[in-house]
Formats: C-alpha cells, structure tokens, sequence
C-alpha cells in the first residue's frame, strides 16, 4: 500500500509540474536569499579578522621604537626577560609581496595564519628551510627560496606570513625587528618599560577611530539584512508548502476514502516533504553561493578600501552557512508543513474537496490578534526594552507583527473601497480582490517585508552617511593631524612644519569633570578652520567671536544630553572657572562629553598642559612632502601622522560600497518577492476560475478580465506599500536609536528620503505588474472550453 | 445591427462543432429557428452535445462551420468583445450550478448583469427576488445558499437583466424533484411575462413535456419532438 500511495503523492506532481516547480522554487528561493546574505556578511567578517589577524593590528597593543625606527634583537630579549610577554615582528617588501615575520611560540593566539600549530608543522616551520604561508596567488609572486609554501587562504591577499629568522634573512635585516606585539594579559609584577628600554613607546591600542565605526555600521547593517532576509525567506517557504497542501487535499480526501491509514498519509507526506526540503534547501544554496560571489566585489572593494590591504573577492563555500541554509529550507518546511498536516489531520473526511485558496484565512481573527500583540511587545521593547538583544527582539516583532497585520489592514482597506465604488465592475473588482487576500497573503507578506528592509535600511545606511560625511568635514578640517610622543617633539613638530604650512593648530586636551560627568576639556585656537567647519546643532549669535573672546564654552551633544547642560547654562570647566554655554555641537562616536574652550582659557586653567596633537593647515598637494619633512626631521614615525583627506576619501568611498551592496540587496530582496508573487499568482489561476468564469459568462472579455487581474496585482502591491513605508521608516528608527544605542552607544539623527521611497514603490509596482503580466496573459488566452469547464458537472 | 427582417430570435444554419483534439464533431449540419416568445426543451443523452449547442447559441463558444444569428445579429463575424456584448445584453445564460459569482451578495448578485447591460431598474430586481422568495436571503453570499436558492437566483439575475433569449443548461438538474418543479414553473412562468425565448436543456421528459416545442439531439442531429 505504501508504494501505491507514495505514487499516487507522486503522481500529482507528475501532472502538475508547475505546483511542484513553484513549490520548489519557493522553498529554494527563500533559501537562496538567506543563504546569499548569510554568504556575504560569513565572508566580510572572515576576511575583516584576516586582515586584522594578519596585520595584527587593532586588536593588539604595540610596543614601537620612540623614533620609528627599528628595535635591537637585544632589547627584545630584555623585555622577555623582565617579565615582558611580547612578540617580535618585523615586515619588510619582498617585490610585490608583503613580508611579515612572526614567531609563533611566542605570538599571541590570533596572530598569524589562522590554524597554525594546528594543520601546520610547528617544527618544520621554525627550523631547517622553513614555511612560508600565504594566499597560492601570493606564494606563486615569490622567488624560489628553499622554504616550504603552505596554501593558506586566510592570509591577507599578497601577504606572506613566515617565521621571523626567515623572514630577517629574505629580507636581509638579520638581527631585527620591526616592532613588538604585547599580549594582552601581562603579568603586573613586570618592570616600567621605561626603565628597560627607555627608546621603546607602548603605541595605544588602535580602534581604527571613525572607520572602525563605519565597518561596524556596515556590518550592523549587514546583520539587519541577514534577518530580513530569514523573515521573508521563512514567509515564501511557508506560501509554497501551505498551497501545495491546499492542491491536494481531493487526492489526500480520495485517498482516505479508499482506506489510507490516516498515520501512514501523514508519515508519507512529511518524508516527501523532507525529500523535497533537501532538493530544493541544496538548490537555494547553491543559488545564494551564486548571488553571493555575484554582489562580493563590491564587498571585497569596500575591505579593501578599510584596511589597504587586498582582500580576496572570491568566495569559499563555507560549512556553516551552507549548513545553515539547508536548516533553513528544513526547518522552513517543517514550520510551514506542521501547520498543513495538523490541519490535514483534522480534516473531517467529508470536508470540501475543493482547493481552498481562502484556506488561510483560517484563524484569521487569530492572527490579527497575535500581529497587535506583536506590534505592542515592539512598542513595549522599544519604550522600556534594553539591551541589544531587545533591539533585535524588538526588530523581530516589529516585522512579524506588521507582516501578519497586513491581510486584515489590506481586507479593511478593500472593504471600504468596496463601499465607496458605485459603477458594477469596480464594486466586483474589489470584492473580488478581497477575496484573493488570503491566497495571496503570503506571497503580499515577503513583499511587505522586502520593501520594509529597503525602506528601513536605505534610510538607516543614508542617514549615516549624511551625518558622517558633514560630521567628518567638520572633525577632519585640518590636512594632516600630527600626534607628538613628548613635549620635546612637540616643539620639534612645530618648529619643523611651522615654515611650510597655513597654520598650526594645536590641540589641547585635559580630562576633567563638567555637569558631574567624566569630560575632555579641549583647547582650540581661534581659528577660520572651527569658524567654516564646524556646524552647531544650536547656538547663541556671533558664538565664534564670544568664544575667541572668552566668553562661553561648546559642549558636545553627549554632555547637553547627559548633564543637562543647555545654551546658557554654566558649565565648570576647572574649580576656579565657570563658563556659560554658547553652543551645541554633534559628535558621532564619542562615548565622553567634552568642552571647548579657546586656547587662552585653556592655558589659564591648565598652564601644565602642553600641546601634544597639532592639526595642519597645508595645500593638500603638499601633505606627502610634509610627512617626509616631519619623519625626517622631527622624527615623527608614520603611525603618529594622519592624513585626513585619504581617511574622508575612504570613508566616503566605504559608503558609496554600502550603497551598492545594499541596493544590490534590495534589488535582489523586491525580486524574489516578486518571484514569490508570481509564483502565487500561477498556484491561485486555476482555483481562480469559479469566480471568474461567472462574470465572463456575464459578458465580460477575457482581456477586460486580465487587464483586471494585473490592475489587482498592482493595486495590492501599491496597498503593501502604503503599509510598507511606515513599517520601513519604523525599522530605520528602530535601528538608528535603538540598535544602533545599544551596539555604539549613541543615536544618530534620522533623516527622510521621500525621493528614494518613491522610486522604490515605483520599482515594488513593477515587480507586481511583472509578477502578474504572464498569469494575466495566461488568463487572456484561455480558451473558452476551460471556462465553461467551471459549470460542468463534474467539479 | 438592422434586423433582417424576420421575426426569429434564433437562427441556426448548418452549425458544425468539434472539439479540439477530438475525432469525431459532436454534431454536423445542425440548423434550428425559434421565434421571439416561444419556449423550447432541448433533450438528448448525456454527452450528445446540448450544452455544446446551448454554448454556441450564447455567444460562449464558436461552432466550426455554420451560422448562428440572435435577434438578427449574426454571431460569426463576432470577435471577442462582441460575443461579450451579445452575452451582457441579449442573452441570458443559467447552468446548472456554480452560476453565481462567489465574492458578491446575492443582491449584487442579481444586479450585476443589468447593470452591465445598462438595464438596472432597483423596482424590478426587487419584483423578482420576492417572487423567486429570495428577499431575505439578499445580503448573503452565494456560499451560504442551499442550491435551489442559488438556482433561483441565477434566475432572477437573468430575468433582471431583460434579454431577449433565455438559455438555460439543467437548470434544476441538481435539485430534488419537488423543489425542481417549483423552481422550474416560477423560471417558465417570469420568462413568459417578458416575452422572451427560452432554450432549455433538461433530462426530464416530465419537464420537457411542459413546454411548447420540444427537440432532441441524438447522433448528431436535430429531431424534432421528444426521444421515443
Ligand atoms: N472541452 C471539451 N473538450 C473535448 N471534448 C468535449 C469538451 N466538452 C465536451 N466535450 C465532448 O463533447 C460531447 C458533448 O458534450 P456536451 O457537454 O455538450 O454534452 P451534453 O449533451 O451537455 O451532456 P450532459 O447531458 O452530460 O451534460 C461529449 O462527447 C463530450 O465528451
Ligand atoms: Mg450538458
């Protein structure tokens, strides 16, 4: 019996290709979607700690020659000595290929190829010839050095990674090093490092400032794709398996008349279900994999305009997200089908025979309810929630409950149209569009949510790059800033650059305490640099002139908020000084609150503080020379030198690849909504028939009908979007003041893009007249045999 | 269209039809007339082709070979949107179920197809639901009718949009005897009070009989008078 069932389960998809084909596309492509974003965001963060891993910098403090210059094998060995856990680098150019060595015994865990002293011989790659690790591309630009080469692909892309006595003698600098790796936990009995190596600075951890928070933001933003992704994938997964249920249900009905075991029908639905989850779960990855290594130049790009260094733009298929794709497409269609065959179960043996496309609305009432329960608990999270686990909890809810609030909104909305129609065609037109909803629902959901994440995230992504990008001409104003290890070389930087620049402006700091906070106290020259740069949120008249005079302090937008300190409000800025405040000013990213005050205040109430930064003001076609001059002569090392215009050159560029990412992302999400639509759209046209051939039959052409049918498809989607825009706008303020708090530690000002919305319902409308236009031509053509069909007997 | 200066409602001449991918037509050379008033009952054995005929009458389907003219309109030459016209404002059609358009009220039901012709009058589509005993019934929707309702209702639709031909396909076919004769007599009886035609396809001699004309299709062809 099992064997004739199982070909009768069969058999229907045999006569249905389409149903089977839109059931599997379904489910892969909701796989696909997750698998591409998951494929993507895997392989961002897999290349960002390569590169950092290799370089070993930003995540590991640094121990450097006061001069820049190198660090005798001698004090190296001091250090170790004294108690010191450091580890030696040196780095150096080998042709095209950058050369770093590193010893392996002594570097801390992360240093280095990763996997080393797992997969890799230890021995061989201490002693005798030697290993040299690197990208297969990279090893083949080295010349032959008698060392063994180990393909090893989480090498930065032209970095080749190899012990240090081998790297010394490649690079012909026996005896040297480059700079020292401290790990991080140090033992506290260890000796100043002053009074071991007085020549030795400890160089400060470096979080990469500004670009650092971008890359956060990039990948914030990447995540909140990824769960868009999974609640739209999840949604198509669960249309498809919910109408190839509804389809069968005459074949389940007849078969259990026959005398199927109720169990053995279940059992046998779900093992096919797993079978096709497999098959179809395997084609979304792969699908994604496709979508992934398609859109990841641009990633790779935007990577390597963070860290200079290459980073590969090809994908490895890795285990965790293939694997995680095929749960999806599993445990999708384990969700989707236990709903189904629960229902099927109860199915009384007598029910109608007939595919329900209204059979979703079961529980309608219910899901309404669940939807505003939802949309309270986001509300809720959003009000008192904390934490950045309640920002996603709250992201989660917000999308699911607006995705389930959509069929009674879109049923109200079609009823009071209906209402207010007088001619007979539009009042059928919405009737008749009312009840499509539910057979649609699904498919209108993931469109909902897709056009939600590219409301909510292209406003997120654009308002960050409106505030960084007037945040950083404002903050990067000056050509090059110069940091100076003492105040000796501080005078050196001046009296070195002082000739060949526009101005120097020092940068005067102190940590004190203002409006009971922990604050900076800045000192700033007067100068037109503040005066044409800076833009204050608020202020007093003539702020620039009271300051120059005196008279006020700036505070920055953490210490009004947190202290309480507004315009006019008196702020201490040492024990001896109070000063009202004249204006307010934004400042992305700092967790502290500062004040500012001109540089003659500050030199009255902190006569100690010397100026350690200086900011310079010099033709940008000269800031090259410039660092030539200072290295030279002031010897300042390369990493106390920034040069701005390079880090807003990359920041801008860093967001212009976010952008296309993200549209690409967007693109890509609309398609497959509108996929999924197309799909429903094809499942729905034959249970469709009983309500249109009465009206044909009444006297309307199958045109008028179809013409009909994609004005339907259009309106619904238009519908959609008029739900989808305040959704969207929701899910931007959720991640620009609550994920974003919660993750950086500070709210960025969200801005409103009417023009991009319009485009983008304008590209949502399109999807949906796409998605309807062969359905409709399909209903065109239909011969009139198969319309009369509906009043035969046999239905 | 003028008409031809005869007083037929329906004219067949040498209609021929069959089906795509079928061997054989269901019937060859068929021609028939009706005039404007009289009533006729169309019999045959299941699958001789009466709903087939019934279809090219009403501008639903188009023969092979042949012609076929209503009221003076030689359906032929009809496109797509003509045949369309032809169906809102000439012809009536009833089947023997799923007649109704699911998503309206059996109010909007009953109007739909006058107000697609331009014939809607609120007086008389009340007339004809009370008299067809669906007055209380007009705010439902057709799923939540018994059948016989929902017959009745197609038939006051029909009646409500005033054409000049009534077709009917079994119209009580599926509906038990008593309730089909009750609903059968009120159809003959509202159809006669507008003077229209009525071709009407039934398996019932009993029914047939109460008509004035009878014709049956056997082998392909017309005879007039029932089957013996
Ligand atoms: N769509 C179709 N395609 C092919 N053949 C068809 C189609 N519809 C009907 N036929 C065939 O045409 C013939 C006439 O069918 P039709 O429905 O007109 O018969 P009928 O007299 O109305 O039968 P019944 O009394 O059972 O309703 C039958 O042999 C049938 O098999
Ligand atoms: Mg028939």
């Amino acid at each position: 019996m099992t064997g004739a069932v199982l070909s009768a389960l069969l058999g229907h998809w045999r006569r249905n290709p389409l149903q089977l084909f839109t059931l599997l596309a379904g489910l892969a492509l909701g796989t696909a979607l997750w698998s591409g974003v998951q494929a993507i965001n895997a392989e961002a963060r897999a290349s960002y700690d390569a590169a950092a891993a290799t370089l070993g910098e930003g995540s590991y403090g640094q121990i450097v020659a006061r001069d820049g210059g190198e660090i005798g094998q001698e004090t190296y060995v001091a250090l170790r000595r004294g108690g010191w856990l450091v580890s030696p680098v040196v780095e150096g150019r080998l042709g095209p290929v950058r050369i770093i060595g590193i010893e392996p015994l002594t570097a801390p865990r992360g240093v280095g190829p990763l996997g080393l002293g797992e997969q890799a011989d230890l021995g061989a790659f201490l002693t005798g010839e030697g290993q040299i690790f690197g990208r297969a591309d990279t090893l083949a630009q080295l010349a032959e050095t008698g060392a063994r080469l180990v393909d090893a692909p989480d090498v930065a892309p032209a970095t080749a990674i190899m012990d240090i006595g081998l790297a010394q003698r490649l690079l012909g600098r026996e005896g040297r090093i480059d700079r020292l790796i401290l790990a991080p936990d140090q033992p506290l009995s260890r000796p100043a490092l002053s009074t071991l190596a007085p020549d030795l600075v400890e160089a400060a951890r470096q979080d990469g400032g500004d670009v650092a928070r971008l890359t956060d933001s990039f990948h914030l933003n990447l995540t909140a794709f990824g769960l868009l992704s999974f609640v739209v994938g999840l949604f198509i997964v669960h249309g498809a398996i919910g109408l190839a249920f509804e389809q069968r249900r005459p074949m389940v009905r007849t078969l259990r008349a026959l005398g199927v075991p109720l169990r053995r029908l279940i059992a046998l639905m779900a093992l096919e279900l797993v079978g096709l989850g497999l098959v179809a779960g395997l084609a979304g990855v792969a699908l994604g994999y496709a979508v992934a290594a398609a859109l990841l130049p641009d990633v790779a790009a935007t990577l390597r305009g963070l860290y200079g260094a290459d980073v590969s733009g090809q994908l490895t298929l890795r285990p965790a997200w293939w694997l995680s794709g095929l749960a999806i497409a599993m445990g999708g269609t384990a969700v989707a089908s236990a709903g189904a065959l629960l229902s099927l179960a109860r199915m009384p043996l007598l029910a109608s025979a007939h595919p329900r496309a209204w059979a979703m609305a079961r529980g309608g009432v219910r899901l309404a309810v669940l939807a505003v329960a939802l949309l309270a608990l986001a509300g809720g999270l959003a009000l008192w929630g904390r934490g950045l686990l309640a920002g996603f909890a709250m992201l989660a809810a917000l999308l699911v409950g607006g995705a389930l609030v959509l069929p009674p909104l879109l049923g109200q909305a079609l009823r009071v149209a209906e209402g207010r129609a007088t001619g007979v065609l539009a009042q059928w037109f919405w009737a008749d569009t009312r009840q499509q909803i539910p057979g649609l629902s699904l498919s209108l959901m993931a469109l909902l949510l897709a056009m939600t994440a590219n409301v909510g995230v292209s406003t997120m992504v654009s308002s960050f790059r409106l505030t960084f990008t007037g945040f950083l001409d404002q903050r990067l104003a000056s050509e090059l800033y110069v940091s100076a290890s003492d105040a000796a070389q501080a005078a050196d930087i001046v009296a070195v650059a002082g000739a060949g620049v526009k101005a120097i402006l020092p940068i005067l700091s102190v940590e004190a305490k203002a409006a009971s906070q922990p604050v900076e106290v800045y000192g700033a020259r007067d100068h037109a640099t503040y005066r044409d740069n800076w833009q204050l949120l608020r202020s007093f008249p003539d702020v620039w002139d009271r300051l120059a005079q005196g008279e006020g302090v700036l505070v920055n937008e953490q210490l009004y908020r947190r202290g309480g300190v507004d315009l006019g409000a008196l702020v201490a800025v040492s024990p001896r000084l109070t000063l009202p405040v004249l204006g307010i000013y934004g400042d992305y990213g700092n967790p502290l609150g500062q004040v500012i005050v001109n540089e003659a205040v500050f030199a009255g109430q902190f006569p100690d503080v010397v100026a350690l930064r200086f900011g310079l003001r010099v033709d940008p076609s000269e800031v090259a020379a410039l660092r030539k001059t200072l290295r030279d002569q002031a010897g300042v090392p390369e990493s106390a030198m920034v040069d701005q215009a390079a880090i807003k050159a990359l920041s801008l560029s860093v967001f212009e690849r976010t952008f296309t990412v993200t549209t690409a992302l967007n693109v890509l999400t609309l398609a497959v909504a509108g996929f999924a639509m197309l799909m429903s759209l094809l499942t729905l046209a034959t249970m469709r028939l009983p309500q249109l051939a009465p009206v044909w039959a009444l006297g309307l052409t199958r045109r008028k009908l179809a013409l009909l049918d994609l004005v339907r498809a259009v309106v619904l989607a238009a519908l959609t979007g008029a739900l989808a825009l305040p959704l969207g706008l929701a899910l931007a303020w959720a991640l620009l003041a609550v994920v974003n708090v919660e993750a950086f530690g500070w709210r960025l000002p969200m801005y409103l893009f009417p023009l991009d919305y319009l485009r983008l319902g304008g590209l949502a409308l399109l999807a949906a007249a796409l998605a309807a236009l062969w359905p409709a031509w399909r209903l065109s053509q239909m011969p009139p045999v198969q319309l009369l069909g509906v009043f035969r007997n046999e239905r | 269209m003028p008409l031809k200066g005869n007083t037929m409602l329906l004219s067949l001449r040498h209609v021929t039809k069959t089906y795509p991918r079928a061997e054989t037509a269901v019937f060859r050379q068929v021609s028939l007339d009706l005039d404007a008033g009289e009533m006729l009952a169309l019999t045959g054995e299941s699958g001789s082709g009466k709903s087939t005929l019934l279809h090219l009458i009403g501008g639903l389907d188009t023969a092979d070979s042949g012609s076929v003219a209503v009221a003076g309109i030689d359906l032929t030459p009809l496109d797509d949107a003509g045949r369309a016209a032809l169906r809102r404002g000439t012809v009536g059609v009833i089947f023997q179920q799923f007649n109704l358009i699911p998503s309206l009220t059996v109010a909007a039901n009953i109007a739909f197809q006058a107000r697609l012709s331009g014939r809607h009058d609120p007086d008389r589509a009340r007339m004809l639901a009370e008299r067809l005993g669906l007055k209380d019934h007009l705010d439902k929707h057709p799923e939540q009718l018994s059948g016989g309702q929902q017959q009745r209702v197609a038939i006051a639709r029909t009646l409500a949009a005033a054409p000049r031909l009534v077709l009917a396909d079994e119209p009580t076919g599926n509906l038990d005897e008593a309730t089909a004769d009750t609903v059968f007599a009120l159809m003959c009886e509202l159809v006669s009070e507008t003077g229209a035609g009525l071709v009407l396809v039934t398996h019932s001699q009993r029914l047939a009989a109460r008509l004035g004309r009878r014709l049956h299709l056997g082998a392909g062809q017309l005879i007039e008078g029932l089957a013996v």
